[in-house]
């Protein structure tokens, strides 16, 4: 079986050629990083604009790759929410006059289903059940798993998402958009033992996060700093110009590893805890912070403690893209097929709040 | 000349500033148009989480910053809809996002980042900002020109000043009574 995913619910317009549901052919990204980098963000008038010119050249270039024509496909999968709802009709509006032409079966997909069920591309093995944990720009959210495709939220942040405060941080400092990689990059070279920046919710016996203290504590420190140059260069939420020195660099590196070393112990510790409550058999790991080198390394000795295996997508899986979304409409139209078929898809509508706890199919 | 409203309150807690969010939540009625501004961690975010409360959401809604997002939905005794401007550029990505559509629904709007593009907000919204003073503390700052917001000018007790007002336990009180810490 042969199955198409479509993603555009926020940054990346992606298209995906998927195997038997696990196999990947092709996985087209068209990262418009390079556009947003300008803004010190993602701007969806871009966004949106972009989606529109990319998304057939991007479906193409993967039916391409994977050596396919849009005949051999047996079924679409494309993000149905969350995310920005101009970009998911973007996509959800191609899927669905492609599923309509070509006589073939529609599976709207959550965003967070998609990003779990990258573990399960290359590898179907992974024990139930799992703790996982979805980082990223928007989420930083712990979820039970007691068997694929179901979902018990454990906890959730309440203010910012990790990935927001990477990008933060990396804005105060001047070092672009996504801040992820730079801070990731930097932080090897400094001491994270520098500073100690506050583990919001550490004590509290809940599983739910808060990043909003630690961007604070960034931000009071870089002024603190500013002021010791004796002049306030922290300004507009950026701190510039950046004083000149090879000094600075290394304190701006300290700064960023103690940063990055007090976002990634919350999120250990706090998985740690619900893998303990909830006696999970597994950890995974997804979404764009997953690729953060320090939580790989430290969330794999946490889980190696415990004996218990973590399961990482490959980078390229853990950011936004398509194949994880073929990946799990694969598996919710195996479990159920006549859901997805005509004209029950052409129900389908994007939905920038959807719950994951909500069932992702369409009415009949 | 036209009519200004000003109050202000001093917070020394997170816990103060979004017991001023539910203050001013309680007074939000469907079609308002509320701008929250200040700088990074003044707590713009805990405050539309007090907002949220006081308009009748569950806390179970997790209020969170829409900086990702760009737009947060709530649905209370009206609808909340929660924006953040910090990642976008021009006034042309708000109409993008559907704004107006927001602004004349019968939801309550409130935007964090608002000061990027003041000339979107012509009608005179209630305009709350909050600045970091030192330690933990802020002065949250409301204005309003337009009258159609007096009601959140209102002292929460009846007979009460503004200036009367304090915090106890994370309560607006009346002074006078409990002394504020």
């Amino acid at each position: 079986m042969l199955t198409l995913g479509i993603e555009t619910s926020c940054d990346e317009t992606s298209a995906a050629v998927l195997a038997d549901g696990h196999d990947v052919l092709a996985n087209i990204i068209s990262s418009q990083h390079s556009i947003h980098a300008a803004y010190g963000g993602v701007v969806p008038e871009l966004a949106c604009r972009s989606h529109t010119q990319n998304i057939r050249p991007v479906v193409e270039a993967a039916l391409v790759q994977a050596d396919v024509t849009l005949r051999d496909i047996d079924l679409i999968g494309v993000t149905q929410g969350p995310g920005l709802v101009g970009a998911l009709l973007i996509g959800l509006s191609f899927a669905k006059s492609l599923a309509y032409g070509l006589g073939k079966p529609l599976v709207g997909v959550h965003h967070l289903d998609g990003h779990v069920s990258a573990i399960y591309l290359g590898d179907e093995s992974v024990p139930c059940p799992f703790v996982a944990l979805v980082v990223s720009g928007g989420h930083s959210d712990l979820y039970y798993c007691p068997q694929r495709g179901r979902y018990d939220v454990l906890g959730r942040t309440r203010d910012d998402a990790a990935g927001e405060c990477f990008d933060k941080v990396a804005k105060m400092l001047s070092l672009g958009y996504p801040g992820g990689p730079v801070v990731n990059r930097l932080a090897e070279h400094g001491n994270p033992a520098a500073i100690h920046f506050p583990r919001a919710m550490q004590r509290r016996n809940n599983l739910d996060f808060s990043f909003s203290g630690v961007k604070a504590a960034v931000r009071s420190y870089l002024l603190d700093v500013s002021d010791l140059h004796g002049q306030r260069i922290f300004q507009d939420d950026s701190f510039w110009p950046l004083p000149d020195s090879p000094q600075w660099e290394q304190d701006r590196n300290d700064i960023l590893a103690s940063f990055q070393e007090a976002v990634v112990d919350a999120l250990v510790s706090k998985t740690i805890r619900a893998v303990e409550q909830t006696k999970a058999e597994a950890i995974a790991v997804v979404g764009g912070v997953a690729c953060n080198t320090v939580l790989r390394r430290r969330m794999a000795l946490a889980g190696e403690s415990l004996g218990l295996p973590v399961l990482f997508p490959p980078p390229i899986l853990c950011t936004d893209n398509a194949a994880m979304i073929a990946a799990a409409a694969a598996f919710r139209y195996e479990a159920c097929r006549e859901l997805y078929q005509y004209p029950a898809f052409l129900d389908l509508d994007a939905c920038p709040n959807l719950g994951i706890s909500e069932t992702v199919s369409v009415s009949t | 000349m036209p009519t200004t409203l000003e109050q202000h309150w001093h917070t020394s807690c997170a816990e103060e500033t979004k017991a001023v969010g539910v203050y001013l939540g309680s007074q939000a009625r469907g079609g308002d148009v509320i701008t929250c501004c200040g700088p990074l961690g003044a707590g713009k975010t805990t405050l539309v989480q007090g907002f949220a409360e006081g308009l009748g959401i569950s806390s179970a809604a997790y209020v969170r910053s829409p900086t990702f997002t760009l737009v947060n939905e709530y649905q209370g005794s009206v609808p909340l809809y929660h924006f953040d401007f910090y990642r976008l550029t021009s006034p042309d990505d708000v109409w993008d996002l559907g704004f107006e559509e927001y602004v004349e629904s019968e939801g309550v709007v409130i935007v964090e980042w608002a000061d990027k593009f003041p000339s979107l907000f012509s009608a005179s919204p209630l305009q709350v900002r909050i600045e970091i003073a030192p330690s933990e503390r802020r002065t949250v700052r409301c204005t309003s020109h337009d009258t159609t917001y007096a009601r959140y000018f209102n002292p929460p007790v009846e007979g009460l000043r503004q200036d009367e007002m304090v915090f106890f336990c994370g309560r607006l009180m009346r002074s006078g009574g409990p002394t504020n810490p």
